[in-house]
């Protein structure tokens, strides 16, 4: 089934930021948001994954099956690797974390304490954590942060191998993952705030 | 859910859980008032339910803070409010994790140290029935304050002042019913109130959290 995304306008801190954003996935397809810092990407992508509501227009097709990893990998610094894993499996419904441990290179890192791993090691257990979800719509953002050139390959293979298998991304990034994705650039849909529509929407006074 | 539990229960039990900040609290308190009003037993016994009842109660409120805030700033929030569990059932987890990691070790605490505050022994049986059905109504106002108020930086001073006006019905009819069975009185009148207390905010209190939550989650 595929995700479909109509006429979204969608709102940070009860001020309209992007709007007619329309968009569609089907199984296979992977697509890349651009636009500057501030732009609107990460609030587009929890309005899409459902975590905030949008001011106006649809999502259809997400219900049940997003997999959102945030800038915030989600991860207990007292639990070992493959405790972390488990437990997301575990909510998700699903039990096998060696396949995800494989994917991410992190099966010599399984019993370490997630507080003591790296920065970037710490993001491809936060990015593991979507193999196990088993979850066909990944939504990410930003997720090549603080990732090495190597890691990054690993990503790409992960994010080539989930669309093969009818999966489908939604990725806003700033760097070239070689992924044979569409490409959205968000900016033409920023919406630009004039001094009466700041008053109104002041939250203070509603 | 038993996932969710296990991995509560495991993270207060590791270094840095904070699993026995609320049981440290409540031994120095009980430990101090006998300090503070002085060596009169007689007086000690005849207020030793109310304080246990009130150190009981501030213990509880002290560690309310982490059931959400640690989990909302590592982006775990983020992922349950996405994942299959709902978002009611997931707070009512986390209520259950925090009165077990909290609540079990005061009400298991509170016969001992009722000794070090002379408690008449009719009322030690009082104390422990009524903390154990009064306490998990403590927790889940808890959690809902805590989902009140997890987007905040420091939200302690905010959650207490939310949450305390909350716990006041729990604490006056756990309270009385601690010392009506300490004077040797009938306390099923308090005792069927504060469970009915208890059996209300369980089966309620869940879904405002998880509203107010989604809301914080925006």
């Amino acid at each position: 089934m595929e995700l479909n995304v109509t006429e979204l306008s969608v709102a940070r801190g009860g001020l309209p930021v992007l709007e007619g954003v329309s968009l569609s996935l089907a199984p296979g397809q992977a697509l890349v948001l651009r636009g500057p810092n501030g732009s609107g990407k990460t609030t587009l992508l929890r309005t899409i994954a459902g975590l905030q509501p949008a001011l106006a227009g649809n999502v259809t097709g997400a219900e049940d099956r997003i997999a959102y990893a945030g800038h915030a990998d989600g991860l207990k610094a007292m639990l070992s690797v493959s405790e972390n894993l488990t437990f997301w499996a575990a909510v998700f419904g699903t039990r096998h974390v060696d396949a995800a441990l494989a994917a991410f290179a992190l099966e010599p890192l399984a019993d370490r304490l997630a507080g003591t791993l790296s920065a970037g090691q710490k993001r491809r257990l936060g990015l593991a954590r979507l193999l196990v979800t088993g979850r066909p719509i990944w939504v990410l953002d930003e997720p090549t942060v603080s990732l090495d050139a190597d890691a990054v390959t690993l990503f790409a293979d992960a994010v080539r191998a989930h669309l093969a298998g009818g999966g489908m991304a939604l990725i806003a990034t700033h760097i070239d993952l070689g992924l044979e994705a569409a490409v959205l650039d968000v900016t033409p849909h920023r919406v630009v705030l004039d001094a009466a529509r700041l008053g109104a929407s002041d939250e203070a006074f509603l | 859910m038993r996932a969710l539990l296990v991995r509560d229960l495991r993270l207060a039990l590791r270094a840095g859980g904070g699993f026995g900040l609320g049981l440290a609290f409540f031994l120095i308190v009980v430990v101090l008032v006998p300090f503070s009003v002085g060596p009169q037993s007689e007086l000690l016994g005849r207020i030793a339910a109310g304080v246990l009842w009130l150190a009981a109660l501030l213990a509880c409120l002290l560690s309310l803070d982490r059931i959400l805030a640690l989990d909302f700033e590592d982006g775990t929030l983020d992922v349950l409010a996405t994942a299959p569990l709902p978002l009611e059932a997931a707070l009512s987890v986390k209520a259950l994790a925090h009165w077990l990691t909290t609540a079990v070790p005061l009400v298991v605490a509170a016969p001992v140290l009722a000794v070090l505050l002379n408690l008449p022994a009719a009322g030690y049986g009082g104390l422990v029935l009524s903390l154990l059905l009064g306490t998990p109504a403590l927790s889940v106002i808890g959690t809902f304050g805590a989902a009140l108020t997890v987007g905040i930086k420091r939200g302690g001073l905010l959650l207490s002042l939310l949450v305390l006006p909350l716990y006041v019905p729990t604490l006056i009819f756990g309270a009385e019913a601690a010392r009506r069975s300490a004077d040797g009185l009938d306390a099923t009148t308090p005792l069927l109130m504060l469970a009915g207390i208890s059996a209300g905010v369980l089966a309620l209190m869940p879904f405002a959290s998880a509203a107010v939550l989604r809301v914080n989650l925006r």
